[in-house]
């Protein structure tokens, strides 16, 4: 009697980005139709080239793009099926949604544990449990307890890992990981990426994964979009996005010379999540 | 007789020092928190002490209790101030903000004159005695006040910017706003916040000066004091700002003593903190303390 596997239904996706125009400076369109579905507790990750429109849409999703002279013109987004475009970024992060910005972005006159205080400053749950979990985020980033001094001494990868304890510390519905990868060597790319997979897994939060390093995102992403010059070009489950000729051409080939899809073919979204 | 002159010099030279220090304070903690440097800093130890004189005096309050009711105003104030007329200036040019606060300056001190008159008021007697004897010097009671009052106003900033959740986010926006917005941090409550601690934390001193010398538009000239304080202390250094007042403090006294006793020029008391202004900014343009950022190599 095995029925089919059922698919995720619709009231499993947490964040539904449809269709979203952003504008910067009234003047400079740089996301011209976005849309993509995030399904809870998964990690799914959205890839693509220097200047697609990654991080804005990010910003778009997180709210900080107003801090940017950014807006989101047309379009929507909805987290847990609510409005929240153009959303002040305070009201987002108590929502339970929580962007690590691109290049890290810790508070460099401030301790790490200041850091990780300032990462729970929407909860209101009391301060016991607060230092629970900075002792949580220590278990998970044991080379962040011996750091005593300054976060701004920290190397990168220490300042990355403070980056993301720090968004654990929200205890957020959501993480948006803007390039974790950033400037680390692949042996720290993968202990964080590892440390990323162990925390959706023991925690059940949902994320949205910018990358660069399609290879490594799509390891530890179950599904992924691909976006170039402000559009979705492609999206797909791992597996198809990792057996596509053009992705492995594009993204996953080793260092060759890299053209974009669009001047291949142009490309019709064939499938969403569902 | 020379030196215990010079002694008690010291002495009021640290008091009033630390007074400088208390209100470089609250003109640093703007500036860190809303880049606004602001010109107004003098006339909320004016507005503060007007505030607490006319409760004690008007309306006949018990000083325990218009003290704290001086500080309730103050800090609504502070607030309202800053909705008002400072929120809707954020993100224009410096030096239209620098134009704003300026003007604040001018137009405080003008409805402060129309409504308390031009003349110094002197405050009701708070203390039941004239002077206390500490070591052998005597010393104004309310210096002590305003000594013991300072230094608990400094352990409390040293604790609210370390520990407190409220003071963590103040430093998160002074190192930066969108950083601090993607904390969940609201930059505008922040903002107002400041505003309020330092109106708060100015009128105290306006109230501790005039309860020494009297409430007039002096006060607003302490106030302008301040500025060589923080400049040698650092824009952005909270610690600077209070060694700065020290510095200011003692030097204000020892000029006056070098003064009175060997040049008789009249009126070193004033100037000496701006020459020496000059003189530190010319060796150290950011000040003693000024914004050292971390560079990892
Ligand atoms: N604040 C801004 N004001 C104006 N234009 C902007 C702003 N931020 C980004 N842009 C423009 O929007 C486009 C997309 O930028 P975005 O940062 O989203 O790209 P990205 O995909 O994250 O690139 P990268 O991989 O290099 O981080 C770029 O052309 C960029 O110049
Ligand atoms: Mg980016």
């Amino acid at each position: 009697m095995a029925e089919p596997a059922v698919k995720p239904a619709a009231d499993e996706i947490i964040l539904s980005v449809n269709n979203i125009e952003v504008v910067y400076d009234d003047v400079i369109l740089v996301l011209r139709g976005v849309s993509l579905d995030v399904p809870k507790g998964r990690i799914v990750t959205l890839l693509g080239p220097n200047g697609a429109g990654k991080s804005t849409t990010l910003k778009a999703i997180s709210g900080l793009l107003g801090t940017e002279d950014g807006e989101v013109t047309r379009g929507n987004i909805t987290f847990m099926g609510e409005e929240i475009a153009n959303r002040a970024p305070e009201e987002i992060v108590r929502r339970g949604i929580f962007q690590v910005m691109e290049g890290r972005r810790i508070i460099e006159d401030m301790t790490v544990t200041e850091n990780l205080r300032l990462g729970a400053f929407t909860r209101k749950d009391g301060a016991a449990a607060i230092r629970n979990d900075i002792e949580m985020v220590f278990d998970y980033f044991p080379r962040l307890r011996e750091r005593v001094g300054l976060a701004g001494y920290l190397s990168g990868g220490e300042q990355q890992m403070l980056a993301i304890g720090r968004a654990m510390m929200a205890r957020p519905k959501m993480i948006l990981l803007d390039e974790p990868s950033m400037g680390l060597s692949p042996l720290l790319v993968k202990e964080v990426f590892a440390i990323i997979e162990k925390l959706c897994r023991d925690t059940g939060v949902t994320i949205l994964l910018v990358e660069q390093n399609a290879r490594m995102a799509l390891k530890i992403a179950e599904f992924g979009y691909i976006m170039e010059s402000g559009k979705i070009v492609l999206d797909g489950a791992k597996d198809d996005l990792v057996n596509n000729e053009d992705v492995k051409e594009f993204y996953l080939g080793g260092d060759k010379e890299r053209k974009s899809f669009k001047n291949l073919k142009s490309y019709k979204r064939r499938k969403r999540w569902l | 007789m020379t030196s215990s002159l010079l002694l008690q010099l010291i002495i009021n030279g640290l008091i009033v020092g630390t007074l400088y220090g208390v209100v470089a304070m609250c003109f640093v903690l703007i500036y860190k928190s809303t880049q606004v440097v602001n010109f107004a800093q003098g006339e909320f130890l004016l507005i503060g002490a007007w505030t607490c004189w006319w409760l004690v005096t008007s309306m006949e309050l018990p000083f325990w209790f218009a003290f704290p009711m001086t500080f309730v105003f103050m800090m609504v104030f502070g607030i309202v101030l800053q909705m008002v007329v400072l929120r809707p200036l954020i993100g224009e040019p410096v030096i239209s903000v620098i134009m704003v606060t300026i003007g604040l300056s001018i137009f405080f001190q003008a409805v402060i004159k129309s409504i308390f008159g031009v003349w110094a008021q002197p405050f009701p007697e708070i203390f039941p005695v004239k002077s206390v004897d500490v070591f052998g010097l005597a010393v104004q009671p309310a210096y002590l006040m305003s000594l013991v009052v300072s230094l608990v106003i400094m352990v409390a900033f040293a604790w609210f910017f370390k520990y407190s959740r409220m003071g963590l986010a103040m430093r998160a926006t002074a190192f930066n706003q969108q950083v601090a917005q993607s904390l969940g941090i609201s930059v505008k409550n922040v903002f107002a916040m400041a505003w309020a601690i330092s109106a708060m934390v100015s009128a105290l001193a306006g109230v501790v000066v005039g309860m020494v010398n009297g409430v007039s538009s002096a006060l607003s000239f302490f106030g302008i004091k301040v500025f060589p304080a923080v400049i040698v202390g650092g824009l952005d250094s909270i610690v600077g700002a209070i060694i700065g007042g020290l510095i200011i403090g003692l030097l204000e006294n020892l000029a006056e003593y070098a003064d009175g006793q060997f040049l008789h020029l009249g009126n070193l008391y004033t100037v000496a903190p701006f020459y020496v202004l000059v003189i530190i900014l010319m060796i150290k343009p950011y000040g003693l303390f000024g914004t050292k950022t971390i560079e990892r190599v």
